[in-house]
């Protein structure tokens, strides 16, 4: 798939900023004030930043609003929702919070699950598509909560919950990885289903695509990237987002090295998240032998 | 809207013939001609005299290579547009409920007005038959020509889809799938009419008769008594005409 | 649960429709042209169109990117760069045929052959020629000469009708359908129809061709042959359906010359005092002429003439076919076939003709008085075009084709082969060639025709060719079509003489019509001692901006099909099918908003200020207001003129007064008009007594002209006796080797392949197609066109893929022996072993078509025609034989052998060009069309 900036940052950023608002809302740290106004506008200002980025993808941004209407079927609509509520109840309490010093406990706890369903829904748009066999799983969402939930303890400096969230992110990731790599034979879905030409997808080859030229399938559904840069990139990408942070929080504490922590987990999480769309194969490709 | 109804009250859809084919793309180009000047906005071109030029088109002609190990290869054309599928995961996506699936024929359709062109329900479409209008940038695929196929100012023998009416070879037929007694469903009953990507579990509507088996010559009897020689020169040749012109 | 969005199911299409008909290829089809606002809004097939019967193909659809394609020129242009570059002025249409005058005027008077008018792809021969013949000039013909004309004159000497536009395979009843050598063909969508039926019906095709697409993928069997060897497998095939008496006895021996008598002395056929060929009648043992009233000719007679013994044709053709040189098993290696495929084909030919015979309830009479109760029919057809035609044995390989049918009996029975009228016309009917020139004067008759023996070559008395292509001359005498593709470069070389004005319309000639492109470049640019360019000057008719608008001196713009008049008429190339006559017209459903004018009209207004008799009346005043003043009133004989329909009051077909609603009538019918065969004279026409007389009645004929099929030809066999040194004109020593052996009256085949040496340096074949969704060099101009067919790769087989260690995307240097050039590839596994091919003209030269010169067109698109030279390399006689059949003077195309090596890739194909000035600019980045909502 081609990886859009937009929803890189859509995903990696709400991810955070909605695993950041669930700790704050649950009181992890439980902070007022100045503290607390910073720590909820870096929370906010992730979630609905990498909301509004999302919104960049859109043909028709002025029309988003539509995109409520749907929730009955939708994981988008359901997304648009959830996130409204979410923000707009960590926003409540974050108000008691920040100018009260008073914790609407059942609101910040029902914040936290919004907070966490929206990361949820955000992952089943992914995860509900059969067509991108990669994604198409039960760990998709899993990998989405474990590294909003780990992403959001770091940010919220909850160094003991961080630790073991981000080892076993790691560890979700790899094993989505090594899950995920085989996902697109196991489908079931070849050149041979595609065309029913044969039963044998190895005696069917394309032979000329319908048109010279690139189009809107091509670009958003046939990306390629090298073999040997994707080995890289995930090695990288795993030490910054769960390893440096790991080392980094395991010695002596200091705001810096935190800064580092969390600096390199959000490069890592970039990483991943490029990873993510960048290797995910639709089967459209299959059609233009390509994948 | 994005639920999909329980049932549609018909099937409409296209049946598409692999063994007549001729890859011609006609089909594709007068799609391309109705659906710029008539439903929604016009199917556009982005950099169409430049280098790299991109434009919405709702059918598109693949061609694959069969090759068997025992036997030459051989080339298909393969036309491909919506399939109207019964369980469209296309439709289910739309978070606007501009995708939706018609009751009365099952036409899967974009109501333009609400769309956002969020881009999700061609990620959702395993088949590629949706394209987002690189200047409207709003999703684009086939209507079926429903501002055809009931179009009371054209001809009665008109009103279907006009791939269907251009298609030189004949390759093409429209009709509703879901009355078994309809020509189109006799014909992928008679044919062996297939679903693409059936694991996909979308339930196309529309069919593909798949190519007949080629290459049967190679096995005919060479000692068929239709060559059995009357004559290896001449002259044995001359002495079977005379005998034969004389029994005419 | 019904909340759905209300849409307008039943919206209304368009203000109005007009019918006209298609140019975006020779098809000609009908359609209906829906407008809105006075705009082109969509076009569709016209159902009722004899033609296409409704359906349209891609170029016919896209033709609303055609009228408003950017490319098209807006008005004359006068040359201000050096040639070549592109730089134009524009000038008014006043200043632009002053110029045209001063300069054709002077050659009129003095020298009318300093004109070549040469008019490529032109649906409107019959007017063009007769321009050019008014003018007085002996050169001139369209493009058939580098087309097809191998096809289309092998037909007409043999059976009077050729493929195409000529005849059709009944496509209602064959249970046989072989197809040779076709991608596309110029009957595009009835061959898409036909193909329909028969695989409605569950007939069986059979593809023979290199290359396994289109057509050829939907047929039932393959045949991947190697290029240049289809007249051996047919001669191997008639070699097995001979030996097993499998032919038709009765057929050959009523419709052919096969029970003709051939004088022992010198092949050529003996005839009764009024010219008519002599035959044994079987049942009387008297030999009389071979229209004799109730005889059955003998196939097997002798007849002792001067004290010899003569044999009968047929006689001739058992003794030549049985030879064991036409076995399956001995020329399986040379076509790629093996010997047990090839006696599968004859097996099924076999058994369709022979055991699937069935009648047609129709009663008909031949023209020896012989009643019939019913039409036998023999479900077997073939078809073929350029694969078979483009080659330099290309006339005999059709000879041969032919002859296949007829021996099987399948010509004129229902089932088998049609011919189209005006066709069935035998050879002896066609005009001769007319080249007499006189300063002043027009030409003494039609410039093109069908030579009968040496007599009427067009060679002055010297010996030398007359016409500036040589068309007519020895080295290739049949050249009915004359030989576009040789003009440049013999007015460059001054061979046999030079020109002064080259005057061309609709032709690409400095880039995808011409072989050696670069070359032919160079001669339109190379100047002599005293600095004027080698062709003094050149004028050109062009819609738009293509690559040849850049090598002339004046341009006179045309307009786009959809806004001028013309006519497609039976005096040229109708557009007839097997069950009508039919000819069309196009008109303005649209008005040119650019300063162009119909090249016709252009030619029409040119010729009255030429003072040309025919374009001007007695005063001196014009004739013709315009060309569709002309196509309305002008006449070719007495009530016959360039359109057949709607003539007198209105209701004659054929023949008939002046009609001056003439175009209104045929735009109230639809653009066209058909005039239907009768029932029984729908099959066995050339001897079918009923289509004789309809075919006199609507003018087709002067009188009914029963004629038998020319299995042996003899105007070939007097140009044979002529090499061999008999006759009055004689050729010229070095070419009577060739002529001896390629002038055979009956069929033969030989090899296409150059010497050894070069057979084992240059061992592949590499050929090109069309791609059903362009129109050689002009469909890239069109937007929606150019997305499919945007660049062209070089197809290459699985084995040369492997062996070359190549993969799809890898460059090559691709090699002739007389250029190269370096283009990327893609793996093929459906394609002969030994042959390479690609896309057709898709390459463009940058600056051209209105296209960015960065359009994968002209970076990634490239020509073949790079690596074909018009002449051959030198042979041990030290001759440069001209690449082309020497029968006819067709242009050899796929005669090609290269070599390739794998190569980095370059930053783009090569050999690549220097951008030309664009005279209209680049189109626009987007486009969203949309007359109205
Ligand atoms: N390698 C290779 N080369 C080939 C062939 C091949 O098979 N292989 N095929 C050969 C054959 S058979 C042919 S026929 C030639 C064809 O080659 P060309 O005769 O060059 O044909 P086109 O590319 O159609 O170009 C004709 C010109 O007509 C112009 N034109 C289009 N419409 C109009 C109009 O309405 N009015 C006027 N005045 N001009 C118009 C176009 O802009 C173009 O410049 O190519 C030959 N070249
Ligand atoms: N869409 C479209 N239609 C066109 C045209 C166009 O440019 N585009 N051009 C028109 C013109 S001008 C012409 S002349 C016609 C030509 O129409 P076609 O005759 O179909 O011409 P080509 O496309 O050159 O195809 C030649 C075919 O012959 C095959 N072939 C080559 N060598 C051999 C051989 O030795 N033996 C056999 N058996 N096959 C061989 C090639 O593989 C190819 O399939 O098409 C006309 N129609
Ligand atoms: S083919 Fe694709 S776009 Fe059409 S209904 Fe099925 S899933 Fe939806
Ligand atoms: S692109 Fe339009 S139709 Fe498709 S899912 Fe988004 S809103 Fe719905
Ligand atoms: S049915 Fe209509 S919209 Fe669909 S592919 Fe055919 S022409 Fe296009
Ligand atoms: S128009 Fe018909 S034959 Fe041509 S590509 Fe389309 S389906 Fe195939
Ligand atoms: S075959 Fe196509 S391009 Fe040619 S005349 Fe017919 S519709 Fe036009
Ligand atoms: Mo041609």
């Amino acid at each position: 798939m081609h990886p859009a900036p937009s929803v890189i940052i859509f995903t990696t950023l709400s991810g955070l900023g909605f695993g950041l608002l669930a700790f704050l809302c649950l009181g992890y740290p439980s902070v007022g004030g100045i503290v607390g106004f910073i720590f909820f506008a870096i929370g906010f200002g992730l979630a609905i930043g990498g909301l509004l980025s999302s919104t960049f993808h859109l043909g028709h941004p002025e029309r988003a609003i539509k995109a409520f209407s749907q929730w009955k079927s939708s994981w988008l609509s359901r997304e648009a929702w959830l996130s409204l509520f979410a923000l707009a109840l960590s926003g409540i309490y974050a108000l008691g919070r920040i100018f009260f010093e008073i914790d609407l406990a059942i609101i910040g706890f029902l914040s936290a699950f919004f907070c966490v369903a929206t990361v949820f829904a955000t992952s089943m748009i992914y995860a509900q598509l059969k067509t991108v066999p990669r994604w198409n799983s039960g760990i998709t969402p899993i990998t989405f909560l474990a590294f909003s939930i780990a992403g959001g303890a770091l940010l919220a400096g909850q160094i003991s919950i961080a630790l073991p969230l981000l080892a076993l992110s790691g560890v979700i990731q790899i094993v989505s990885w090594i899950s995920a790599d085989k996902a697109f034979s196991k489908s079931g879905t070849n050149l041979a289903t595609a065309t029913r030409l044969t039963a044998n997808p190895n005696e069917v080859r394309s032979f000329e695509s319908p048109h010279t030229g690139t189009n809107y399938l091509l670009q958003e559904f046939v990306y390629k990237v090298g073999r040997k840069h994707s080995a890289k990139l995930r090695i990288i990408g795993v030490i910054l987002a769960f390893g440096m942070p790991i080392i980094f929080l395991s010695i002596p504490f200091s705001h810096y090295i935190a800064l580092v922590a969390i600096i390199a987990h959000i490069v890592g999480m970039f990483i991943i998240r490029w990873l993510f769309f960048a290797q995910a194969e639709h089967v459209v490709g299959l059609y233009y032998g390509k994948r | 809207m994005t639920l999909l109804p329980e049932k549609t009250e018909k099937k409409l859809g296209l049946v598409i013939d692999l063994d007549t084919c001729v890859g011609c793309h006609a089909c594709v180009i007068s799609c391309k001609g109705w659906n710029t000047e008539n439903y929604g906005a016009p199917l556009s071109d982005e950099n169409a005299f430049g280098a790299e030029p991109v434009g919405a088109f709702l059918n598109r002609i693949h061609s694959y290579e069969v090759t068997p190990v025992d036997k030459p290869a051989h080339l298909v054309h393969f036309p491909k547009s919506c399939l109207h599928c019964e369980n469209a995961p296309c439709v289910t996506v739309c978070p606007t409920g501009a995708s939706y699936k018609r009751v009365e024929d099952g036409i899967v359709l974009v109501n333009e007005s609400d769309c956002i062109g969020c881009g999700l329900c061609a990620w959702a479409c395993p088949y590629g038959a949706r394209e987002m209008d690189p200047v409207e940038k709003v999703m684009k695929k086939c209507t079926l020509c429903v501002d055809r196929i009931y179009n009371e100012n054209l001809p009665e023998e008109d009103r279907v889809p006009s791939c269907v009416r251009t298609c030189p070879a004949g390759a093409r037929h429209f009709g509703d799938l879901g009355d078994p007694n309809s020509d189109v469903s006799i014909l992928v009953e008679e044919r062996g009419g297939t679903d693409l990507m059936p694991e996909q579990e979308t339930l196309p509507v529309n069919k593909y008769l798949p190519p007949r088996p080629k290459n049967q010559m190679d096995d005919t009897d060479i000692l068929a008594p239709y060559l059995e020689p009357i004559a290896n020169e001449p002259h044995g040749f001359f002495n079977w005409l005379d005998k034969t012109l004389d029994g005419i | 649960m019904k909340d759905q969005p209300y849409i307008e199911t039943s919206p209304k299409v368009s203000d109005e429709i007009k019918k006209t008909t298609c140019y975006m290829c020779a098809c000609r089809c009908g359609i209906n042209v829906h407008l809105k606002d006075g705009k082109v809004a969509y076009i569709e097939g016209n159902k009722d169109h004899p033609v296409n019967q409704g359906v349209l193909c891609a170029k016919g659809s896209a033709g609303i990117m055609q009228v408003n394609a950017p490319s098209r020129l807006d008005a004359p242009l006068m040359r201000v760069g050096p040639r070549g570059s592109g730089e134009f002025k524009k000038i008014s249409w006043e200043e632009a045929l002053g110029l045209a005058v001063e300069w054709l005027k002077p050659l009129k008077k003095e020298a009318p052959e300093k004109l070549a008018f040469f008019t490529g792809r032109d649906q409107s021969q019959s007017f063009t020629s007769y321009f050019a013949q008014m003018f007085g000039t002996p050169n001139y013909a369209a493009h058939g000469g580098f087309c097809s004309v191998n096809m289309a004159t092998a037909g007409i000497y043999t059976m009077g009708g050729a493929f195409w536009e000529f005849g059709q395979p009944d496509w209602d009843y064959t249970k046989l359908f072989i197809l040779f050598g076709v991608a596309e063909d110029h009957d595009s969508n009835p061959i898409k129809m036909g193909i329909g039926k028969i695989k409605e019906r569950g007939a069986k095709i059979v593809g023979v061709n290199p290359i396994r697409t289109g057509y050829n993928a939907v047929a039932d069997e393959w045949l991947g042959i190697t290029p240049g060897t289809d007249g051996l497998l047919i001669l191997s095939l008639i070699n097995i359906l001979i030996k097993a008496g499998k032919i038709d006895l009765e057929y050959l021996a009523k419709y052919t010359n096969a029970p003709v008598f051939l004088d022992p002395e010198n092949g050529l056929i003996l005839k009764d005092k009024n010219d008519k060929p002599l035959v044994k009648d079987r049942i009387t043992g008297k030999v009389c002429a071979f229209d004799t009233k109730g005889i059955q000719p003998d196939l097997n007679a002798t007849y002792r003439v001067r004290g010899a013994t003569s044999t009968t044709v047929f006689h001739d053709i058992i003794t030549k076919y049985l030879s064991s040189e036409y076995e399956p098993e001995k020329v399986a290696k040379i076509c790629g076939i093996s010997a047990k495929k090839i006696r599968a084909l004859a097996n099924e030919i076999a058994k369709a003709a022979f055991e699937e015979v069935f009648e047609l309830p129709i009663e008909w009479t031949d023209f020896r008085g012989e009643k019939h109760k019913s039409m036998k029919g023999r479900p077997v057809s073939f078809h073929s075009m350029r694969g078979v035609s483009a080659h330099s044995n290309g006339f005999q390989t059709c000879r041969a084709l032919h002859m296949l049918q007829i021996l099987l009996g399948t010509v004129e029975v229902p089932g088998g082969f049609r011919f189209k009228p005006p066709y069935p016309k035998p050879s002896s009917i066609h005009p001769k060639p007319h080249f007499k020139v006189k300063p002043n004067a027009p030409l003494d008759g039609p410039h093109l025709g069908f030579v009968h023996g040496p007599e009427d070559l067009a060679l002055d008395d010297q010996g030398n060719p007359v016409r500036i292509d040589k068309a007519f001359s020895w080295e290739n005498p049949m050249s009915a079509h004359g030989l576009m593709h040789m003009v440049i470069s013999n007015a460059y070389a001054g061979d046999p003489y030079k020109i002064d004005t080259l005057f061309m319309y609709m032709a690409n000639m400095s880039w995808n019509s011409s072989m050696n492109t670069s070359g032919v470049m160079e001669m339109l640019t190379d100047k002599d001692d005293k600095g004027d360019y080698i062709i003094p000057r050149i004028i050109y008719s062009d819609a738009y901006s293509s690559e040849m608008v850049a090598y002339a001196d004046l341009i006179l713009p045309d307009t786009t099909y959809l806004e001028r008049h013309d006519c497609i008429s039976l005096l040229d190339r109708p557009i007839s099918e097997a069950d009508g006559a039919a000819d069309a017209i196009r008109w303005p459903v649209i008005e040119p908003d650019r300063d162009v004018r119909g090249f016709q009209s252009v030619l029409v207004d040119l010729g009255a200020r030429l003072d040309l008799p025919g374009f001007i009346n007695e005063d001196g005043s014009p004739k013709y207001r315009d060309y569709a003043d002309y196509i309305v009133n002008h006449l070719r004989k007495p009530d016959i003129g360039p359109l057949a329909g709607f003539r007198g009051d209105g209701s004659a077909e054929g023949r008939g007064p002046v009609n001056p609603k003439q175009i209104e009538a045929y735009i109230e019918n639809g653009g066209f008009y058909v005039s239907n065969v009768p029932e029984e004279a729908k099959y066995f026409k050339p001897w079918n007594d009923a289509y004789q007389d309809w075919a006199v009645e609507l003018g087709l004929y002067d009188s009914p002209t029963p004629y038998i099929f020319n299995l042996y030809s003899e105007p070939m066999r007097k140009f044979q006796l002529a090499a061999e040194g008999i006759g009055e004109r004689l050729p010229p020593e070095h070419l009577k080797d060739q002529l001896k052996k390629v002038m055979s009256p009956l069929p033969i085949w030989y090899s296409t392949e150059p010497d050894n040496e070069e057979k084992c340096e240059y061992p592949i074949h590499a050929l090109t197609q069309r791609p059903m969704a362009m129109y050689h060099s002009w469909g890239s101009q069109n937007a929606w066109l150019r997305q499919i067919h945007g660049l062209n790769p070089l197809y290459v087989p699985t084995k040369i893929m492997k062996d070359y260690n190549l993969k799809t995307g890898d460059w090559v240097k691709l090699s002739s022996t007389h250029n190269s050039i370096t283009v990327p590839v893609a793996e093929m596994a459906s394609l002969n072993e030994n042959t390479v091919w690609t896309w057709n003209a898709i390459g463009k030269r940058k600056g051209a078509w209105a296209l960015d010169p960065n359009a994968p067109e002209a970076t990634k698109g490239f020509l073949l025609n790079h690596l074909i030279h018009e002449l051959q390399p030198k042979k041990d006689d030290g001759h440069r034989w001209s690449n082309s059949d020497p029968v006819t003077g067709q242009a050899a195309w796929f005669d090609l052998k290269v070599k390739l090596e794998k190569t980095t890739a370059p930053k783009e194909s090569q050999p690549s060009f220097e951008e030309i000035k664009s005279p209209v600019g680049i189109g626009p980045k987007s486009i969203s069309w949309k007359v109205r909502s």
